[in-house]
């Protein structure tokens, strides 16, 4: 079983945690079930059900945008030709940037943009697009008072506090199933700030390609990345499925504060 | 607002096990094939002011009435315990499509723990998904209990049937907390 804490700054065990209660906030956004969890004294708070509603809210203007399969995303509209920049949500660039970063940060084991068959060249931000709006999206909750909080988009995990929290987060215990043995539970990973995602093959498929080769990753296991942001553990995770090696080491020397977990 | 819950709750669980239950027999059925299976659900809402060892607040009540199928699910009627400490509460997971089908799960929480786990919907659309399901689905039952005891509050991963199964048991999760 393994243990990560992955504290902004040193944790102190001098403050009272306080009896918090949870409360849990569950809809289909982007295609798949987002659960947002908070804790606090009084979860039933009307701030708290306000900031929930914007993080879904929020993901659901990303989805408008950046949808691979709404044909009226913005991503899209631009692909076919049938928008003009202008009408376009500036999101389309601060993601296309990112993507830029994401290649040039993993040596390319991450590419947002793939060559087709016939010759055109497709850009797909998907692999970065749900880590970084779900990290976007945090900001919500990070300036309500006194509460702690952890998303969960499609598997992929950000916990993080509101104002005031910071002496007595709380953990958040979060198991990685195994990918060999279907709903099993392989590892625990306990987080009280950060972000968390999976990669892998399983029964899914080989759904991520070798950017190097243009072929699909085909193999068992999966990669977990847990570190202090989603977006960034996102994108790790990528591409420690395509390359877990050379993803390690790239890690180590550039992103040092995140973690690879291999099953 | 307990009752309204319980309601709704109750009024969801048997419309989702009206119209999205599959079953099938491998003999004759096709995929695609739905049987809508006969019901029996039934709601027993508790005033019970049980007290629960850790976040969760219920208190001794039956969230919702169980849909008890005839040929593979051995559903039971929810149960509620009042008493100074016992709290039990019955929580059905949400239907999660995959390629194969739905799936659904139902958990019972006793004092903020799962102690029981049933599955509801399986995929049953021809003989290769039920030998596979015969084989997963004993383990998935073990397994979110098996999860529970080591007290998890989220679920990672990425596939598909068992992500299906993950979801709906965070999704059981959830619910267990959406009050």
């Amino acid at each position: 079983m393994t243990t990560l804490e992955i504290p902004v700054r040193p944790h102190t065990t001098t403050g009272v945690t306080p009896t918090l209660g949870r409360k849990a906030f569950v809809e289909q956004v982007m295609g798949m079930p987002v659960s947002v969890h908070i804790r606090a004294t009084e979860p039933t708070r009307v701030d708290i059900a306000a900031a929930a509603a914007a993080v879904f809210a929020h993901l659901r203007k990303v989805d408008e945008v950046l949808s691979t399969w709404r044909t009226d995303s913005h991503l899209l509209r631009l692909q076919h030709g049938t928008a003009t920049t202008d009408e376009l949500h500036p999101w389309l660039a601060d993601v296309t940037l990112l993507c830029l970063e994401a290649e040039d940060r993993t040596d390319g084991l991450f590419s947002a943009w793939r060559a087709r068959p016939a010759g055109r060249t497709v850009f797909d931000p998907t692999g970065l697009v749900k880590g970084w709006a779900v990290a976007a999206a945090s900001a919500h909750l990070e300036t309500v008072p006194e509460i702690a909080w952890s998303i969960n988009a499609g598997g992929d995990i950000a916990v993080g506090t509101g104002r005031g929290m910071h002496d007595v987060a709380p953990v958040w215990r979060v198991g990685i199933e195994d990918p060999r043995v279907r709903g099993q539970i392989a590892e625990v990973v306990t987080l009280t700030r950060g972000g968390m995602a999976t990669s892998g093959a399983a029964i899914r498929g080989a759904h991520v390609l070798d950017p190097r080769t243009g072929s699909a990753v085909d193999r068992p296991g999966s990669v977990t990345v847990v570190g202090p942001d989603l977006l960034w553990a996102d994108v790790w995770a990528t591409a420690a499925w395509v390359d877990p090696d050379a993803a390690q080491a790239l890690m180590a020397a550039r992103d040092p504060e995140h973690h690879l977990i291999r099953l | 607002m307990r009752r309204i819950t319980l309601w709704v709750l109750s009024t969801i669980s048997t419309l989702v096990l009206l119209f999205s239950y599959h079953t099938s027999t491998s003999s004759t059925a096709r995929a695609g094939t739905s049987i809508i299976a006969p019901q029996s659900t039934t709601a027993t809402g508790s005033t019970a002011t049980g007290s629960t060892t850790t976040g969760s607040s219920a208190s001794g009540t039956t969230a919702s009435g169980t849909g008890s199928t005839s040929a593979a699910a051995t559903g039971s009627g929810s149960t509620a315990t009042s008493g100074a400490t016992a709290a039990s509460e019955t929580v059905d997971g949400s239907v999660v499509s995959t390629r194969f089908g739905n799936v659904q799960v139902q958990i019972t929480v006793e004092n903020g723990q799962i102690t029981k786990s049933v599955v509801l919907q399986v995929p049953w659309n021809n003989q290769k998904d039920q030998q596979i399901n015969a084989r997963a689905v004993p383990t998935l039952n073990s397994e979110a209990v098996k999860a529970q005891s080591a007290d998890i509050d989220m679920v990672s991963g990425a596939t598909y049937t068992s992500q299906a199964y993950l979801q709906s048991l965070q999704s059981a999760i959830d619910r267990a907390h959406l009050s």
